[in-house]
């Protein structure tokens, strides 16, 4: 493909074409610029701007690259905003400063195609600060043209954040002065900061020379992509005639004189990365992975597959809510799930309500759990018919919540001295002691648990085995909590069933 | 088969059977389990997970990924969102289809992260700049969090715009069984999208509309569009309405307690219906003036100081007292309450 495919066409035929652009165009580009019925021979540019080299730089090397049906331009707000009406490519147009974000979501769904980020220099190095220095972290396979003209163009000449110290714009009218603006942020040196980008440079639209260092920089940035080496990213200082109130010459010679200076040319990086190793994730069947087929046993600890197998069970509620309450840590939410995980086995509705917090160990957790044989309502529950209380500060603060008649569990051997006993019975049980004999105090809750069973008779003990194991891996873990099921029975037909039954004022045994 | 699961933990097992392709996400309180098991599960199934530097990175990546043809989500909760109103705008603009799930939590500000259902304004009314709507789904249980999250991609390629599930704190961090069904998705075809290939290379994704009447019309074509769901789209779910006297109004969890009230209220012998929004735009205006006809008092019950209850006003249009009981900084009413509420009104009639 020729950039100058329709040199040779007759005058004749231009004028016959109206106002066809036909000479010297790149095929990258359209023939007619569709913007109002009188100016489709011209472009929105202003004479002697740097977005008009720029544009025919990318085009000509998209055409010569052959990547013209493969490319996908992404257009940002600014005075490139309408880039679309130039370039021939599929376009999409984002908010400001986010192009690069836009673009990760476009090459990650079209990995195999050319993405293309042209930004300005308050949109890139202002207002997408964020996006353009974590898309360049992650290395995403685009290329970014960063057009850096010092000042705001589309809005009337206020002040970038790449404006020379002293220089006057509409926000900063007595010249940029550091003390109140900042110095000029210098992108292409941020950006090589960053392990991940392979391709850095500055370029210059100053004169002929730099302009075809330019147009090889571009190429280079396209080929990389191309070729799917990686991030690449061309910062090229753009006169800006007039804005700067001057003659396209002078605006020139002002980005050789005033910007390189401060702007240094240079290529900054240009590396091919060693390999990186990455965990390789499997693939898998998407029944498998959802955990739908029956067959599947559960990897996610909280997401089981869970198939009614007890239903043998006559449970003696239409509905019966349980609230377990304690320190994070003490498996206060695993108890809840564990019950709730039980009673769906026993072909039972059931919901699972925890208290989430922004504290991970050592504040108070607390669960409800609701069983029924109906549609559940509100899973919140005002008053359960039992508490498992796992410390001191649960049973003053919940106690009074339980329903009349209701049960409270509470670990400890012994009631707090001045504790007012509300209208529920209560059974004290020494579960973290009992557990530490076990052999591990996280068994505390399974204690518990095994109380609960027993003296309720809610849910049936061979199911929470049926649970446990599928819950835990490690078989020396699951003979504890086997014993510790057992120890929780067992404490309740010992010490309460045989002998003192739990008394309204105050101790079970 | 059932299977006990976390609401937010839902809305990805949705998602991945709605043929969800892609996730970009930042993590927030009540709302991160989303982005945990999208990571987790969603490249195992070939797709992408991204967790981006911020909520306007990610909407504006989910912008990206819509306007190059994927099926594609983010989630958050109420400040995330906030941030995402901005893309959530240009979506809508540029007529991109995408999920977007919001776990609400108790604001303004930074608020607390307990249940609330104050982003209903945001939500519902835009949020956004400019003339748009979203389709807004809200759920009441965890199966409904998969549910709607499949319906919301439908709804959300069928008109070409975002499609909102907006759950609350519990819905998102409660547990219950849900059953799954695997069926091979065919995604539908976006001969609009931008492809990177030479049958697409004439398309444009856009919002900018610089001439008056050019932008008029795209904002009157916008519209139609919203007309024919509106009169389409509207579900809802009644409970006890056939012979209610007094009507109770509420969405997500709220009508969980609500319907627990109704119970309560029965069992007394008052006659309590329950009216539950499905979707909250379009709202089920017509249904709702059906179940009031012949209450004489309606009571909505919300966790906002009032944003659903003008909804509700609206469609009622003066023909039944409209009273509004709310809750807010992560309190949930419980049923005793809703029930003394809903006694002080009816005493109140006699």
């Amino acid at each position: 493909m020729s950039t100058d495919s329709k040199a040779d066409v007759k005058e004749s035929e231009i004028l016959a074409a109206g106002y066809q652009v036909s000479h010297s165009k790149s095929p990258v580009f359209y023939d007619t610029y569709e913007r109002k019925d009188e100016l489709q021979h011209q472009t929105h540019y202003c004479p002697g701007c740097g977005h008009g080299i720029a544009h025919k730089l990318i085009a000509e090397a998209l055409a010569d690259l052959g990547l013209q049906d493969k490319t996908i331009f992404v257009s940002p707000v600014g005075c490139s905003v309408f880039a679309y009406y130039y370039f021939d490519v599929g376009n999409v147009q984002l908010a400001h400063g986010r192009a690069p974000a836009g673009a990760t979501g476009i090459k990650r769904a079209r990995p195999d195609k050319i993405v293309i980020s042209y930004q300005g220099d308050g949109d890139l190095a202002a207002i997408g600060t964020a996006e353009i220095i974590h898309a360049a972290n992650r290395g995403e396979k685009i290329t970014v043209f960063f057009l850096n003209n010092a000042i705001y163009g589309m809005t009337g000449g206020q002040m970038a954040p790449t404006t020379l110290v002293g220089q006057k714009s509409t926000t900063s009218p007595w010249g940029r002065r550091p003390v109140n603006e900042g110095f000029p942020l210098h992108m292409a040196e941020l950006i090589s900061t960053l392990e991940a980008p392979v391709y850095v440079e500055r370029v210059a639209l100053s004169d002929n020379k730099n302009i075809m260092k330019a147009r090889k920089a571009v190429r280079r940035a396209l080929e990389i992509q191309r070729d799917g080496i990686g991030f690449s990213f061309v910062e090229i200082l753009s006169p800006c005639p007039t804005i700067w109130a001057k003659d396209p010459v002078e605006a020139r010679k002002w980005v050789a004189e005033k910007m390189i200076p401060v702007f240094p040319l240079n290529v900054f990086r240009d590396r091919k990365h060693e390999p990186v190793e990455n965990a390789v994730i499997p693939i898998r069947p998407i029944p498998e992975v959802l955990e739908i087929s029956s067959t599947q046993g559960g990897t996610a600890a909280l997401v089981l597959p869970g198939e009614p197998s007890s239903p043998k069970h006559t449970h003696h509620f239409q509905e019966f809510a349980i609230k377990i309450a304690g320190f994070g840590g003490q498996g206060v939410l695993l108890l809840g799930q564990l019950l709730t995980e039980m009673g769906m086995r026993e072909g039972l509705e059931v919901s699972w309500l925890p208290s989430y917090g922004p504290e991970m160990r050592s504040g108070s957790a607390h669960c409800h759990v609701c069983l029924s044989k109906e549609r559940i309502g509100s899973p919140l529950i005002s008053h359960p018919d039992v508490l498992v209380a796992m410390n001191e500060l649960s049973l003053r603060k919940f106690a009074p919540q339980v329903a009349p008649g209701g049960l409270i569990l509470y670990n400890q051997a012994r009631l707090p001295q001045d504790f007012q006993l509300p209208q529920a019975r209560v059974i004290c049980i020494p579960a973290s002691e009992m557990a530490d004999k076990l052999g591990s105090t996280k068994a505390t809750n399974i204690i518990l648990m095994g109380a609960l069973l027993e003296e309720t008779e809610c849910l049936l003990a061979a199911t929470a085995e049926e649970v446990l194991q599928t819950k835990i891996k490690k078989v020396e873990m699951m003979e504890i909590n086997r014993k510790a099921l057992a120890a929780g029975r067992e404490f309740i037909d010992h010490y309460v069933r045989v002998g003192a039954v739990s008394q309204p004022d105050g101790f079970a045994y | 088969m059932r299977q006990l699961c976390k609401g937010n933990v839902a809305v990805v097992k949705g998602a991945i059977l709605a043929g969800c392709q892609a996730y970009y996400g930042y993590p927030i309180t009540p709302a991160s389990e989303i982005a945990e098991a999208a990571a987790l599960l969603l490249p195992q199934v070939s797709g992408t997970f991204l967790q981006a530097e911020s909520e306007v990175a990610a909407i504006n990546m989910v912008y990206g990924a819509a306007a190059a043809g994927a099926r594609v989500m983010t989630a958050s909760s109420g400040p995330g969102l906030s941030l995402m109103q901005e893309g959530i705008s240009y979506l809508a603009g540029s007529e991109l289809p995408c999920v977007i799930v919001d776990v609400v939590r108790g604001g303004p500000g930074l608020g607390n992260i307990a249940p609330e259902q104050s982003d209903y304004f945001a939500m519902v009314k835009g949020g956004g700049h400019g003339c748009y709507r979203n389709l807004v789904l809200a759920p009441a249980s965890v199966q409904e969090m998969a549910d709607l999250t499949v319906l919301a991609f439908e709804l959300a390629d069928k008109y070409r715009n975002p499609a909102i599930v907006l759950a609350d704190g519990f819905i998102g961090q409660m547990m219950e069984p849900i059953e799954l069904e695997y069926h091979e998705v065919r995604l539908p075809e976006r001969p609009w999208a931008v492809q990177g290939t030479p049958e697409t290379r004439k398309n444009l994704i856009s919002s900018i509309y610089l001439e008056t009447d050019a932008l008029e019309e795209h904002v009157r074509k916008l519209e139609a569009k919203y007309i024919r769901a509106s009169q389409i789209e509207a579900r809802h779910e009644t409970l006890q309405t056939e012979d209610a006297e007094v009507l109770l109004v509420g969405y997500g969890i709220t009508s969980r307690v609500l319907r627990s009230a109704v119970e309560m209220a029965r069992r007394e012998g008052l006659k309590a219906g329950l009216f539950r929004p499905i979707t909250l735009w379009p709202f089920p205006a017509k249904a709702l003036v059906e179940a009031a006809n012949k209450v004489n008092r309606v009571l909505v019950v919300e966790l906002s100081n009032g944003q659903m209850v003008e909804d509700v006003r609206l469609a009622l249009n003066g023909k039944v007292p409209v009273e509004f009981y709310g809750r807010t900084g992560g309190n949930v009413p419980s049923v005793e309450e809703v029930h003394s509420q809903l006694m002080q009104h009816v005493m109140a009639l006699i």
